[in-house]
């Protein structure tokens, strides 16, 4: 839910469900595993553990962890896709919380400026000062959850409830790679510049993939990351 | 060798695509009409999976500058050779020099030309395809342009394919019974409800109801509807999980988007439905402006048609090669 502090968010992100899993399909072959609760490290842990598990089974083609989400695909369209949502669900009930030791990566950020298109809005819905938004944004320490939407886009865990902003209703048609936004309860750097509906604060140089490395993506799930005021420019 | 003489802005070298890597947020991409693709590799003896050309800007024309095998599927671009017409979902052969044309396609949009060995070109992340988003794979991670020389790998069969060519029956026409027809210009597709199906309360009935519009806002990432918006009962943006080609979300303005081949790999918008894998090949051959209506399916009747699709795609596999067995023997 978004903090009560954000009284002017229009929309809600909501919970998977309150009390148990949920298991919905997306088309023929692919089933989504959202966990309930709150968005939270631990139910990302039993995220974790269930790619873990479901990487086991042989009729699996991709799994695709999200934000307190899985998705599985599997080879071919199951015949009886009850029982695989059951399988699912059984296989989120062992699903024992793992944590992935990763590394830590320090991103240098220049906060304000040109790209900064959209801290204005976020001082406006917040109440805070454009300097309070930016401490506040690069003291905290945050975890990668998933990958995805982009190459090597990871989607951030930790963003202080003061500073959530929801998505854009109409999408920045052309935003640069290298922003970093602020999309929700999360927060991440485009991986390229196209439309997005996150809202801008700042922008980053540092290359985060690389299509013909063995480990095209430096980010991945569990990394530790810490953005690092290089420039203010308010 | 190939020399691309003449090319519009989206044509680009397309395989089946790149699967397994969208836990780092890399799109599958590959061909729209993958089953074009796959039965224009099999007629000029190529692997399923050879990188081919998707041409979706006409008109289109290379040169061949050697002997080589090639086949024109998917949408009737009316290809020409040196002037010549010829049959589309046919295998030919082209002599060194000569060109190949293709026009604006009457119906449907996506034509592919299968070249005998393959295009050879670097493979990316297991695939040719080109991701346009990221910049990478297929021709140096960007369309065809005038100019472009691509190589072409090595023709093992050539010396088998029969002078007047070798033809199939095209899918449209030989799976008739499991892709019906469109009425009154309405092409039906088949999907499941997604997650958030009943979030949209009437508007999801309206959803199934309505005839929806391809809008000029449209590509390979995916295809904008136009028509009655539908939103749900409450304004909600789910947490980020993955998509697929096929997902039918919803955005706040009530337009839905079908995630197309170059799908993004994440998102958070409510999901109505999911289009059946098997009809996402007929969406990729819909153009900007054709209509389209959403028909409630099942797993059941999805594997049927799949099944029925393997079949098909078995049958001109194993023709193709017993009537190139033949004439070799015969010869």
């Amino acid at each position: 839910m978004i903090a009560t502090t954000n009284r002017h968010a229009q929309r809600e992100i909501v919970p998977a469900t309150q009390n148990r899993a949920r298991v919905s399909a997306i088309g023929t072959r692919s089933f989504l595993l959202e966990a309930p609760g709150d968005f939270e490290l631990a139910a990302q842990r039993r995220i974790w553990a269930l790619s873990r598990i479901v990487k086991g089974w042989e009729d699996l083609a991709e799994d695709i962890p999200g934000m307190t989400n899985l998705l599985v695909i599997f080879k071919e369209t199951p015949q009886d896709p009850d029982a695989a949502v059951v399988r699912l669900l059984q296989a989120w009930e062992n699903a024992q919380s793992i944590d992935l030791v990763g590394k830590c990566i320090e991103i240098p950020v220049h906060y304000g400026g040109e790209h900064a298109s959209d801290l204005p809005a976020l001082c406006d819905l917040s109440g805070l000062s454009d300097r309070e938004v930016v401490r506040i944004h690069h003291e905290a320490t945050y975890r990668v959850f998933a990958l995805g939407s982009a190459p090597g886009f990871g989607y951030l865990h930790g963003l202080d409830p003061r500073i959530y902003m929801p998505r854009k209703t109409m999408p920045s048609l052309k935003m640069a790679k290298g922003c970093v936004t602020i999309g929700g309860m999360q927060t991440g750097v485009a991986m390229l510049t196209g439309p997005n509906g996150w809202n801008s604060i700042g922008f980053a140089t540092l290359e985060m993939f690389d299509p013909i490395s063995p480990n095209p993506a430096m980010m991945a799930p569990g990394d530790t990351v810490r953005f690092l005021p290089a420039r203010i420019e308010l | 060798m190939i020399e691309i003489l003449e090319s519009g802005p989206f044509n680009t070298v397309q395989d089946l695509g790149r699967p397994g890597y969208r836990d780092i947020g890399v799109s599958a991409s590959g061909a729209m009409d993958p089953l074009a693709a796959r039965i224009g590799n099999i007629l000029v003896g190529n692997d399923e999976n050879a990188a081919a050309i998707e041409v979706q800007t006409f008109p289109f024309r290379l040169s061949f500058e050697r002997r080589m095998a090639f086949a024109v599927t998917g949408a009737d671009s009316n290809p020409h050779l040196d002037g010549s017409e010829l049959l589309s979902w046919c295998a030919h052969v082209a002599e060194a020099g000569q060109v190949l044309e293709l026009r604006q396609p009457l119906r449907l949009s996506r034509s592919y030309v299968s070249l005998g060995g393959g295009l050879d070109i670097p493979v990316v992340m297991g695939s040719r395809s080109t991701s346009l988003r990221g910049g990478f794979g297929g021709n140096a991670g960007r369309p065809l342009a005038k100019g472009d020389r691509l190589a072409v790998g090595e023709d093992l069969e050539i010396a088998m394919l029969p002078a007047p060519g070798l033809a199939i029956i095209e899918p449209a026409t030989a799976l008739r019974d499991v892709f019906p027809a469109p009425v009154d210009g309405v092409l039906p597709i088949r999907a499941l409800p997604a997650g958030e199906h009943d979030l949209f309360a009437r508007d999801g009935e309206e959803f199934w109801s309505q005839t929806w519009r391809i809008s000029s806002r449209s590509d390979r990432t995916g295809y904008c509807l136009s028509g009655e918006p539908i939103t749900p009962t409450t304004s909600i943006e789910m947490r980020s999980h993955g998509v697929v080609p096929g997902v039918i979300q919803v955005p706040p303005g009530g337009e839905p988007i079908v995630q197309m081949s170059d799908a993004n790999t994440a998102g958070g918008y409510p999901k109505v439905a999911g289009v059946i894998e098997c009809d996402l090949w007929r969406l990729g051959q819909a153009r900007i402006g054709a209509r389209l209506k959403f028909f409630r399916s099942t797993h059941a009747e999805a594997r049927a048609v799949e099944q029925a699709v393997g079949r098909y795609v078995e049958d001109v596999r194993q023709t193709s090669r017993m009537v190139k067995l033949a004439l070799k023997a015969m010869a």
